[in-house]
């Protein structure tokens, strides 16, 4: 029983970083079609300022998470706005191409500036504390981290449900001519998506930090994991990446715990099955 | 039966009927063309014919064999083929290279790796004969994507005849050609082989007029009439349907 | 008749002359060999299918570990170790692209990525037969074809490897001249219409997919003989990235293009990462965006686009 529990409390915070980390992936393929082997270096990049503005600055560490998230979508608009801006016309191919370089840029960046050890993100005593459950104890991190997922994914349903950027991503996604023809403006929908995904994933990142932890090869030593929650749940799906998310996390945390040698391998096994039953993935549309 | 029989053919997508209890004949040396408005079900019907679809309901027999539940590669095995509505070739190999595809795959020998692919005389002779047919000589050594599109159609039709079908579907033929060069199209229909089925789906009345003996009128999924160019032409219901709002 | 073999003819002969110019630089010679071997195999895969891979060092690490395993266990023979790492990568080809050849696009480029990382996870654990992260070691093969051993410079390894990857070139040449590799080019083209020829694309792809499989299995086959070492990097997402990089670079589905870019891509590496690999990163990833916005049909089509580009000048001049 306590087992299950930690399982379950595991995986869905291991799941709800996951998400949040995934989450502007999917929309940015689903949206501007692009192949953005890149998109973990925004996690990097969160992680690597909060790291920095915690440990050199000293700064307490809401405030270290705010500004490096500022910072990375600071980073993200103009790096849109200048390179991915040309990539999206291109083919698969050249798009896998232009972003691993980018990625490949991204890690040698933050290695000149921060080297190559792990970049600790310390956490404030209040989330390190354990949350007595009166029949067991949660860390308060994991708790934190669950919180902020939901309310992520709440934050965003109400984004897309209630205001008219959402209505017109919504538009856009569906059908990127119409939308143009329809006279919205596509150019700033993609840059604020790109600039919000990149400031989710910095989040995730930060917030992670203690499930996937933070060093410069951080883009390519994750980089099939968020691909996969985006492939699993469907091109620009946002709940088809929340489930997918949620039960990557589930699934890898109960072989974690009752097969700790095989976790990859049985994580991915499975994904590999599931895929080949339904390549267009949980919510994905059929091409 | 020789040729093509189909009976009580129906499709349905969902709650959509878009094709409903079709019978139709096509035998060997057949001109018979396809007509109707947009979203008649014309696209749909050579679909379910050639197997890049799968009937709800309905037969399909060709030469008394129901070929049905067979999948597009062995209906072609058995000699039915279709042209692409949408220029559908392959644009960075040479005329010759993309008639030498299908003669070589219907021959069995397009998994041959230590051979050339040029070196087969037969073969060879028979891309050169279908060249000099569609009268695309000098063109011949050119990659398609330098042709202008009349002449891509050109190809278009001889890379399923070089097929060697007995039943050819030409799905729009002359659609997007230029109408100074629809005459092109005309005259490589008409000299098709005399034995060969062919079933034309086409918006040009006046290609339908010159090449069919036999059109068929689908609305709304059904066949509303059949007859000789006379026929249709005087027939009332077509006339309103193609003078009247549904034209298109 | 003979032109077509020209290009050919000078890679051989500058390959000889690089034996004798470079004689201090023996094993660096050697692994570009060995690299022009499985981009030579993504060329097929990549270049003339149109499968979109970045897992071909799956195959090549199937390949480095059979032929290891093979030479430790069983017979150390050079060339019969070879045939097994063909085999091993052919196998794992098959088995997975089984699966993999029902995607496309993302799915498929994920998919790719995620056999090589699980190959490296099965590695990572069998420690006793693998040596997990420490690598494999005691490999020593024997004498190649019972008459030259391997020796410390590195000649022999030489010259075993320029044979292998002159057959391997020679036999993409033939196979890119058949039947079957026009068939590949066409479903590259378009599938849709392979499909209505009669052909199965799946089945095409896949045959396209094992034998790209082997000739990587070959690949990494040579690497574990000459270096008599395999290690987890076998298997790691980096070096399928740098093949892709490589054959982009030369430009794809002509062979020679694959030679050209690893050549260049390797002497590039060989001065710029001698010192520090996180600044090699640098290199490469701007390397790759130049080549990605300026060249994107390689350094083997400079001559054609710009016959084209002058062409066009005369077009625009009249």
């Amino acid at each position: 029983m306590s087992l299950l529990l930690n399982i379950a409390v595991d995986g869905i915070a291991y799941g709800m970083i996951l998400f949040m980390i995934a989450v502007g992936l999917s929309v940015t393929m689903g949206l501007m079609r692009v192949v953005n082997l890149a998109h973990g270096g925004f996690a990097l990049i969160g992680g690597a300022l909060a790291h920095w503005l915690g440990r050199e600055l000293g700064l307490p560490f809401v405030a270290a998470a705010a500004l490096a998230i500022a910072g990375t979508v600071a980073l993200a608009i103009p790096l849109e706005r200048l390179v991915y801006r040309r990539i999206y016309g291109f083919g698969e191919l050249q798009q896998v191409l232009a972003t691993i370089g980018l990625t490949f840029l991204m890690i040698a960046t933050v290695n000149l500036w921060l080297g190559s050890s792990l970049l600790a993100i310390p956490l404030p005593e209040a989330l390190q504390r354990s949350i007595d459950l009166g029949f067991r104890q949660l860390t308060a991190h994991r708790v934190t981290v669950i919180v902020v997922g939901l309310a992520v994914i709440l934050g965003l349903w109400a984004l897309l449900d209630r205001t008219r950027f959402g209505i017109r991503l919504r538009a856009a996604v569906d059908n990127r001519d119409t939308a143009s023809a329809l006279g919205i403006d596509t150019g700033t929908i993609y840059t604020l998506t790109f600039a919000l995904g990149a400031g989710l994933a910095a989040l995730g990142g930060i917030l992670g930090a203690e499930l996937l932890p933070i060093d410069a090869y951080y883009p390519l030593r994750y980089m099939v994991l968020f691909l996969i929650v985006v492939a699993i749940g469907g091109l620009g799906s946002i709940l088809g990446s929340f489930a997918a998310a949620l039960a990557i996390g589930l699934v890898e945390t109960a072989s974690r715990y009752l097969l700790p040698d095989f976790a990859t391998i049985v994580t991915f096994a499975l994904v590999i099955l599931f895929l080949a039953l339904r390549p267009q993935g949980l919510l994905g549309r059929a091409s | 039966m020789q040729g093509l029989e189909v009976r009580g053919l129906s499709k349905h997508f969902g709650g959509l009927v878009v094709s409903e209890s079709i019978d139709f004949d096509l035998k060997p040396g057949a001109r018979k063309a396809l007509i109707g408005p947009n979203g008649a079900g014309k696209s749909t019907f050579a679909n379910l014919v050639t197997g890049i679809l799968s009937p709800s309901g309905g037969a399909i027999r060709f030469d008394g064999e129901d070929i049905a539940g067979l999948d597009e590669a062995q209906r072609v095995k058995r000699g039915i083929a279709k042209t692409f509505q949408i220029t559908t070739l392959f644009p960075r190999l040479t005329v010759r290279e993309n008639l030498r595809l299908p003669v070589l795959e219907r021959e069995g020998l397009g998994r041959r790796m230590f051979a050339r692919a040029d070196s087969n005389r037969a073969i060879e002779d028979e891309v050169a004969a279908l060249i000099d047919q569609f009268d695309l000589g000098p063109l011949a050594d050119r990659p398609v994507l330098d042709l202008a599109y009349g002449q891509q159609r050109l190809v278009e039709m001889a890379l399923s005849l070089a097929l060697k079908p007995r039943v050819l579907i030409l799905d729009e033929p002359a659609a997007g050609v230029p109408s100074s060069e629809t005459h092109l199209i005309i005259e490589a229909i008409e000299r098709l082989p005399h034995d060969l089925a062919v079933l034309v789906i086409e918006h040009d009345m006046d290609l339908v007029f010159r090449v069919a003996t036999s059109i068929v009128v689908l609305v709304q999924g059904r066949i509303l009439t059949e007859g000789t160019p006379q026929e249709i032409a005087t027939n009332a219901q077509v006339r309103e349907l193609y003078l009247g709002g549904a034209h298109g | 008749m003979t032109r077509p073999f020209i290009p050919a003819l000078v890679m051989l002969i500058a390959a000889v002359a690089a034996f004798f110019l470079f004689p201090y630089n023996l094993a660096f010679l050697t692994r570009i060999l060995i690299m022009i071997v499985l981009v030579l195999s993504l060329d097929l895969v990549l270049g003339f299918a149109g499968i979109a891979t970045l897992g071909q060092a799956a195959m090549y690490g199937a390949g480095a570990y059979a032929a290891g395993l093979f030479a430790i266990h069983v017979w150390a023979d050079p060339v019969a170790g070879l045939l097994i790492g063909a085999l091993a990568g052919g196998a794992l080809a098959a088995l997975s692209g089984a699966v993999l050849m029902r995607t496309q696009g993302l799915t498929l480029i994920m998919l790719t990525i995620a056999v090589a990382q699980i190959c490296a996870e099965i590695a990572n654990q069998a420690r006793e037969v693998t040596g997990g992260a420490d690598g494999m070691r005691g490999i020593r093969p024997g004498k190649v074809l019972g008459l030259w051993e391997f020796d410390f410079i590195g000649i022999t390894g030489y010259w075993y490897a320029l044979t292998i990857a002159g057959l391997v070139f020679a036999a993409l040449f033939v196979i890119g001249r058949s039947p079957f590799g026009l068939s590949l080019r066409g479903i590259h083209e378009s599938p849709a219409r392979m499909e209505a020829i009669g052909v199965s694309v799946y089945r095409r792809r896949l045959a396209a997919y094992t034998l790209g499989g082997g000739i990587a299995g070959i690949a990494g086959a040579l690497s574990a003989q000459i270096t008599q070492l395999v290690s987890l990097e076998a298997f790691s997402f980096t070096l399928s990235a740098e093949a892709l990089i490589m054959l982009i670079l030369g430009g794809t589905g002509r062979l020679y293009g694959a030679v050209l870019g690893t050549v260049i891509f390797m002497a590039v590496h060989h001065t710029a990462a001698a010192n520090d690999p996180f600044n090699w990163l640098f290199v490469i990833g701007a390397l790759v965006l130049a080549v990605v916005f300026f060249l994107p049909s390689g350094i083997a089509a400079l001559p054609t686009s710009l016959k084209r580009l002058a062409k066009g000048g005369r077009h625009a001049g009249s």
